[in-house]
């Protein structure tokens, strides 16, 4: 029998409750502080080494941002932002991947058992051998994160580093980062920390400073610092408040009811119609059975 | 009863293009609520696992699409509707009861109703289930558009199901039908009882009754 968790909050297309004797754990959070960012691109060279992923070396598209996109072999990528503020430039740099949302689209929409789950300290992690390559995740997803691998038609995206976390370490990204703008953590130490940063970035002429953490989503266990938290769509079109669409929400919420409410009367009509009226019998077909 | 007694209704082209679309009609069903509802994922097995349910699946769509398309071309002008059928759809209940309304052609206004359904239901379920499309098509199309694309395939199919729960029915419920698709062959009784019209038609019958 493998190693388990017992501490699994959500499973994907499971009506029961997995699980979750050991739901005691924390939750952990992620905190990216974009203001302390240097766009090393460090933590993707680490994301790729901890996780043993390869993707194709691509080519340089005229901006930093490198490789282009998230893909299923590249969970992070570092987004690089022109802007002008104040009438000054800023360059906003920020690390895109998995927010591992506390009410996670992806989970929702996936149509596999196993396939995504959500354990007791936030992580949401894809189980790639139930996955079935539907792509319903990425229709789930508020921050267009999974991608499916051409090779194995599996979806991936960020683990949160579940295998380090689940030992007592840092994700492999917070572990590298040389500026120390990745924090892992309590999501309740996060919070504080992020605090005392956004705090600092006030007084520093900052005004809208402040801590990522949207609850359109249950809040997510990754999060940013901002200068310009009022504004999170400066940071390469980061959504001001991200919510599962509210189309995946009717597909995967009343319509379930509603179509087992149909199907059951109709299949309820057509019985007891039999039942109460018998068959439809032209006159001579009887003569007919006879022959 | 003799053999010379029948009428034919369908030819073997007829039903061998009915049946197509009615095995494909119901491995789709089948794999189809696997994805849709959690507690019967297991019915993927339909097709063996559920990675061969999810790549197979849209295969048989497009062989339904074409097999139905056919179908199509093949009764469009007997279902168009007229004032028979409305006399017919207003007197359902009594329809229901066993007793015959109106002066029916080829078909009855449910009928009718059902054949436009399923038009409608084939045309949604193969322009949304491209656009769903994985790994081949899904690339081409914009996230929103995907999203609008999968419920309606869910609501379109579940609408079809629904309405092929009632086509298999009303085919069990008035007797004689299913020989009509399967033999090909209705009883003069039958025709007259439930295609008066049509019965007129093909026996050159011109007594109205």
């Amino acid at each position: 029998m493998s190693l388990q968790s017992q501490d699994i909050l959500r499973r994907s297309a499971s009506p029961t409750q997995p699980p979750i004797a050991r739901e005691h754990k924390a939750e952990v959070a992620k905190l990216i502080d974009v203001t302390t960012c240097i766009g090393c691109k460090a933590c993707q060279v680490a994301c790729s080494e901890w996780n043993d992923l390869r993707d194709e070396i691509g080519s340089n598209v005229g901006v930093y941002d490198n490789p282009a996109d998230l893909t299923a072999e590249s969970w992070t990528v570092m987004r690089y932002s022109e802007v002008e503020q104040n009438g000054k430039l800023e360059w906003l740099i920020r690390k895109d991947g998995c927010m591992h949302c506390a009410d996670p689209g992806c989970l929702k929409a996936c149509p596999s058992p196993g396939a995504i789950i959500q354990y007791a300290n936030g992580i949401v992690d894809f189980q790639s051998e139930h996955c079935i390559g539907c792509g319903y995740c990425i229709s789930g997803c508020p921050f267009n994160v999974p991608r499916i691998n051409q090779k194995d038609n599996k979806a991936y995206k960020c683990t949160l580093c579940s295998d380090r976390v689940s030992v007592g370490q840092e994700p492999a990204c917070v572990k590298t980062c040389p500026t120390g703008a990745i924090r892992f953590g309590s999501k309740e130490d996060m919070k504080e920390y992020a605090q005392e940063r956004v705090d600092e970035l006030k007084t520093r002429g900052y005004a809208n400073a402040g801590l990522y953490d949207p609850q359109g989503v249950g809040g997510t266990h990754v999060m940013y610092v901002l200068h310009h938290a009022d504004q999170p769509e400066l940071y390469h079109g980061l959504k001001k408040d991200p919510q599962i669409s509210p189309v995946v929400s009717l597909w995967k919420g009343i319509l379930k009811p509603l179509s087992t409410i149909g199907l059951a009367a109709s299949l309820l009509f057509g019985f007891f119609h039999y039942i109460g009226v018998g068959p439809n019998k032209a006159e001579d077909d009887d003569e007919e059975d006879k022959v | 009863m003799s053999k010379e007694k029948l009428i034919s209704r369908y030819n073997a082209a007829e039903r061998i293009n009915h049946w197509i679309v009615a095995v494909c009609f119901v491995l789709l069903a089948i794999s189809g609520l696997a994805f849709f509802y959690p507690a019967f994922f297991w019915l993927t097995g339909v097709f063996g696992t559920p990675q061969l349910a999810r790549i197979i699946h849209p295969f048989v769509g497009v062989l339904m699409f074409l097999g139905f398309f056919r179908q199509f071309f093949r009764y469009w002008h007997h279902n168009l509707f007229n004032k028979e059928d409305i006399k017919w759809m207003l007197s359902v209940k009594q329809v229901l009861s066993g007793h015959e309304v109106g002066d029916t052609g080829k078909y009855n206004g449910g009928q009718k109703g059902m054949f436009w359904l399923m038009t409608g239901c084939l045309l949604v379920l193969i322009c949304t289930g491209v656009i769903i499309w994985r790994p081949y098509f899904a690339y081409y199309f914009p996230i929103e558009l995907i999203r609008v694309a999968l419920l309606l395939h869910a609501w379109s199919a579940l609408m079809l199901i629904a309405g092929i729960v009632v086509h298999v029915y009303a085919a069990i419920w008035v007797r004689g039908t299913i020989r009509a698709m399967v033999e090909g062959v209705v009883t003069h009784a039958w025709a007259k009882k439930h295609h008066p019209r049509w019965y007129r038609e093909v026996t050159g019958d011109k007594h109205k009754p």
